[in-house]
């Protein structure tokens, strides 16, 4: 299993070929949106939504083994792709890795400049919400 | 593309600006609802006071503070005159159309508007015409009332008429509507709240750009607007108020020019408008604002709202052939505002492929929320024009919207 740094770097060489062209590079977010799995209806609860988000954000976290599994979905089609990015990185992951991990690929693609402050701010409160879960599997391990 | 009463270049000239580029193409600004742009005059106005006069007003017997003083009352004269009103007094400075509603909900309301009373918003109104009065009526058991609106985002006028009564206090409704550009009947809404003796504020933040502002045509007892969406400063704005409600009204803020006496046996209160500046205001700003004034008196209000009018004309021509377009609000008499959705497109995502394309236009509720309750939605895309907007600037909007349709199909 790659781990969340090699996913990072991938990501980074990804966004690296779109040569910092806007429009390019949120097309480029929305495809990746349009690439993760669907959601199951179940889940798209008003208690999945993450909180801080203008649009709206569903997150579920399970259990596969040792390692959290996430799945997402959006209302918007670059916040999609956004998430997208996210589950990419760390789903598959052990608690005490997505705990530990030191997330830094937003900053190397220069996001906040393609998609604003306020969907910067919706971004950390997606991660955060995926540390919450990965709190809370560790304690339920534990 | 140069209308007879509006020289679009000249105009032009005197926003530094617009002539840049946003994300490697030409600045597209129709966020003009929002905040409008501000000419060179206004700037100039702003940086002449920091660079020559700067100095606190009213209390000073130096020459700085002279000059300061004096440029800061022309602004509130400017002002008086924008409005018609004779009396320079019954013109407040604020901090914008916000403060000019909570000043009235915090000095009349809490006065004069007791358990019972009633207070009548419409469903039209952004957030600061709806918050105020709600904290007021908590406070003092008061009930807020609704002007219900009709599917093309109208106030329903008869609605309205039944709503009010002898219980009713006060009426304040926005002249224009900022999510949609609905412009309201106010002066009739006015005569019938007179009629059961109610008192009457207009929010004019909308209106002050597009339309006359005459507070004697209207008869209104309150009005405010803000400096910001008429080509003036942020943090200024001026509250109307009739002469004999101001001076019976409690101050708003105490400290500073608002004191006439101050001893710890008691304070007596200056006289309007100072009564309600408490502190230092933003002086070099207010001073600015009087450029702002002069700007759109120079290029005649009537001017501005005819050129608008063709833009918008075009506009909602061009728009005609967009894929999914569905406007939102569609009264019959409206502003420059095109609030719209795309059919399988979230507004966000509008938004962030048009400033991509260097488009600056509003997306979200546009703090109405009530109002995007009604239509049933979370927000809409909102295009909104000024007078240094152009037809070009639209055909380019129109045609990147039809590009970024098709990166959704």
């Amino acid at each position: 299993m790659a781990t969340i740094n090699s996913v990072q770097e991938e990501i980074i060489e990804d966004f690296g070929m779109l040569d910092g062209d806007m429009e390019m590079t949120i097309g480029y977010v929305m495809e990746l949106g349009t690439k993760l799995p669907e959601l199951p209806a179940e889940y798209q609860t008003d208690q999945n939504i993450v909180k801080g988000c203008q649009s709206k954000v569903w997150l579920h976290a399970k259990m596969v083994d040792d390692k959290v599994v996430f799945e997402a979905d959006s209302n918007t089609a670059i916040t999609k792709g956004l998430v997208s990015l996210l589950v990419r990185i760390l789903s598959n992951q052990t608690p005490d890795d997505i705990l530990n991990a030191d997330l830094y690929f937003h900053e190397k693609i220069g996001m906040n400049r393609f998609i604003g402050t306020q969907r910067s701010n919706g971004f950390a409160a997606m991660i955060k919400q995926m540390q919450i879960y990965a709190l809370a599997m560790k304690a339920k391990i534990n | 593309m140069v209308d007879a009463a509006i020289d679009i270049e000249a105009i032009r000239k005197q926003f530094p600006i617009l002539h840049q580029e946003v994300n490697g193409k030409p600045l597209v600004y129709f966020d003009n609802a929002a905040t409008s742009q501000k000419p060179q005059c206004v700037i100039d106005a702003l940086t002449h006071y920091y660079n020559t006069d700067n100095s606190n007003i009213h209390r000073g017997i130096h020459t700085l503070a002279e000059r300061a003083t004096t440029a800061f009352e022309d602004t509130r004269k400017a002002v008086a005159k924008f409005l018609n009103t004779n009396e320079v007094e019954e013109v407040i400075f604020t901090k914008g159309t916000t403060e000019g509603i909570n000043l009235v909900a915090a000095t009349y309301g809490r006065k004069f508007i007791g358990a019972g009373d009633e207070i009548i918003v419409s469903a039209l109104e952004h957030h600061s015409n709806i918050v105020p009065w709600q904290i007021l009526c908590e406070e003092k058991g008061a009930i807020l009332k609704v002007i219900p609106v009709n599917e093309k985002g109208e106030l329903i006028f008869d609605e309205y008429v039944k709503l009010l009564s002898d219980k009713t206090k006060l009426v304040s409704v926005n002249y224009i509507s900022n999510a949609l550009g609905t412009i309201n009947p106010v002066k009739e809404i006015i005569a019938e709240a007179h009629k059961v003796g109610a008192k009457v504020l207009i929010d004019a933040a909308q209106a002050a750009p597009h339309v006359k502002l005459d507070v004697k045509a209207l008869d209104c007892d309150f009005l405010a607007f803000s400096a910001h969406k008429v080509y003036g400063p942020t943090g200024v704005g001026a509250l109307y108020g009739k002469r004999d409600l101001l001076e019976a009204m409690p101050p708003y803020q105490g400290g500073g020019e608002m004191i006439k006496d101050v001893s710890f046996s008691g304070t007596t209160f200056n006289d309007i408008p100072y009564k309600f500046e408490a502190g230092t205001p933003n002086i070099g700003e207010v001073i600015a604002f009087k450029a702002a004034i002069d700007f759109v008196e120079e290029l005649g209000q009537e001017n501005i709202a005819q050129y608008e009018d063709e833009l918008m004309a075009y506009a909602n021509d061009l728009l005609k052939d967009v894929e999914g377009f569905t406007p939102v609000g569609t009264a019959d008499k409206k502003a420059s505002v095109i609030s719209f959705l795309i059919d399988g497109v979230h507004p966000f995502d509008l938004g962030q492929l048009l400033d991509a394309r260097g488009i600056a236009v509003r997306t979200g509720h546009h703090c109405a929320q009530p109002l995007m309750e009604f239509f049933n939605i979370e927000g809409t895309v909102r295009a909104s024009f000024s007078v240094y907007n152009t037809k070009e600037e639209i055909k380019c909007f129109v045609d990147s919207l039809k590009a970024v349709i098709k990166m959704f199909k």
